[in-house]
């Protein structure tokens, strides 16, 4: 009895220890945008491992997504014989809610993996202990790039996500199953108005502070709770900041459109 | 705290979590000499050097630097006693996206806002010294280790630091490399009247440079002194590491034996 309460007080003292630190790590990542050393040149690097090079990615998810709306909603609209609002039910889908989550899951995926692993190695290979020992601010000159590119990159490539979403659509909507483009588009401009676009930006940029910070994060501490350093622990914190971005990002956009709708 | 002294240790017990790998150390670095650290693989030499360089979070009034308390150092006196020190790592953690002439240049370009051609010029000097000028546009990971912990060492050396942190300078290095890293310590002891920390387990190293030595064995100090002193010590610890003899534990069939079936209920 005595052990079971022993290991819960460990348990719950080191989530809360975790809370704490990830917190801490957030403020220290935002205050370091503002604090020395410059890095204009740093955030554009990470703005294109980011953004652009994950353009391919996003563009052909996008488009066969769109391309999957277009097929299932046809045949859902024309049972009732509404085959015209297939632009506005590919545009909402794709706009308020399809457009910003795939497009962070594929950035999570792809660069969010990427910046853990990184970041997680430096820390193995002692890199960011030499920063310290550089009097350089590790959070400013390593984390904060990487969150004001993510910030910059994640609602830009939701854009692009949804421009070519909507093409995708519209292809096999208009071009392969004979919807009007006319009412493909009557209904994609009549039914979308500013507040879907902002509730995508909006959700956007939280995913992007998200992957941003539990990717880091997880980098940043690969192996420091354990007490050894290895590509074991490099490994570890790739795969956990991969699924636990993934997860913040569903939970979180279930929130935000609940507080938004 | 005396003159001669620039870092000195008083006490010092370390932590990882609930296990202790310091116990109360108590030694002092003088200014201007080359300190050894020696000791055995988990002697706690490199929680010893975390705690110097400030990596390791230090308790009050365990070490005193110029008189201050490194315990008691805010985040701003933390960076600026960094800036005075250089740090070379047993790795060289040079960052493998950056060649070599950018990797050194890091300092540089953060703590001062000298002109890209000075920065060039200060980056070859430094790569010149310990004899890779030629390698200026390599990336880490277009040379060998012993390379990698040159130029580290040129990174350390950057800044002109009036105190720097050696760990196993000549771990996985040749014998002429190694030698060459120990001569630059001693002439840059010389030269610049540079204060070094060295933590090694490599005895001839430890002798040809150190000015005082002290050695380490299950996060205690053994003894501490001239080179002399240690060479000459009594304590059949250190004779047994100067000698280079293994534990008896670890020798003989029967422990053999022993060690075989630890743990497994036999």
């Amino acid at each position: 009895m005595v052990n079971l309460i022993e290991s819960l007080g460990a348990y719950a003292f080191s989530r809360v220890f975790s809370a704490g630190r990830l917190g801490l790590f957030f403020v220290y990542a935002i205050r370091g945008i503002f604090l020395p050393p410059r890095k204009f040149w740093s955030t554009v690097k990470q703005i294109q491992f980011i953004g652009a090079k994950s353009l391919v990615v996003i563009g052909f998810t996008a488009a066969f997504t769109g391309m999957v709306l277009a097929l299932q909603g046809y045949h859902t609209l024309s049972k009732f014989g509404s085959e015209g609002w297939l632009g506005s039910a590919i545009g909402l889908s794709l706009i308020r809610e399809l457009g910003p989550v795939l497009s962070a899951l594929m950035v999570t995926g792809r660069a969010g993996s990427a910046m853990a692993a990184e970041i997680g190695i430096m820390r193995i290979e002692e890199q960011i202990d030499a920063l310290e020992c550089m009097a350089i601010d590790p959070f400013s000159y390593l984390i904060s790039p990487r969150f004001i590119a993510s910030i910059i990159a994640l609602p830009l490539l939701t854009a692009f996500n949804d421009v070519i979403g909507i093409l995708g659509g519209y292809v096999i909507g208009v071009g392969l199953l004979g919807v009007s483009g006319g009412a493909f588009w009557d209904g994609l401009t009549s039914s979308v108005d500013w507040s879907d676009l902002y509730m995508g930006l909006v959700k956007s940029a939280c995913f992007s502070v998200l992957i941003a910070l539990v990717c880091t994060y997880k980098g940043f501490y690969a192996g420091v709770d354990e007490g050894h350093f290895g590509p074991e622990q490099v490994g570890r914190a790739t795969t956990e900041a991969v699924v636990i971005s993934s997860i913040a990002v569903l939970i979180s956009d279930y929130v935000i459109t609940s507080i938004m709708l | 705290m005396s003159t001669g002294n620039l870092i000195e240790i008083r006490g010092l017990d370390s932590f990882y979590q609930s296990r202790q790998v310091l116990f109360d150390i108590d030694f002092a670095i003088p200014k201007h000499q080359v300190t050894v650290i020696m000791g055995v693989s988990g002697s706690g030499k490199t929680t010893l050097f975390r705690h110097l360089t400030g990596l390791k979070r230090t308790g009050p009034k365990q070490i005193i630097i110029d008189g201050e308390d490194l315990g008691a150092f805010s985040e701003t006196r933390l960076m600026q006693y960094r800036r005075r020190i250089g740090v070379l790592f047993q790795s060289g953690a040079l960052f493998n996206s950056m060649s070599l002439a950018e990797n050194i240049a890091i300092p540089l370009k953060v703590h001062t806002r000298l002109a890209e051609e000075t920065i060039r010029i200060m980056t070859v000097m430094k790569l010149n010294l310990v004899g890779l000028a030629d390698f200026c546009d390599y990336m880490p990971s277009q040379i060998s280790g012993g390379m990698k912990k040159r130029a580290g060492l040129a990174r350390a050396l950057i800044m002109d630091p009036e105190i720097l942190f050696v760990d196993e300078p000549s771990s996985g290095l040749d014998p002429i490399t190694a030698a060459g890293l120990d001569r630059l310590i001693l002439d840059l002891r010389k030269t610049l009247g540079m204060t070094a920390v060295v933590v090694t387990h490599e005895l001839e190293s430890a002798f040809q440079i150190a000015d005082r030595m002290v050695v380490m064995d299950q996060g205690r100090i053994m003894a501490a002194g001239s080179p002399e002193e240690i060479r000459n010590s009594t304590d059949g610890r250190v004779r047994q590491f100067l000698n280079r003899e293994a534990d008896p534990y670890r020798t003989g069939l029967d422990s053999y034996y022993e060690r075989l079936f630890e743990g497994k209920g036999h």
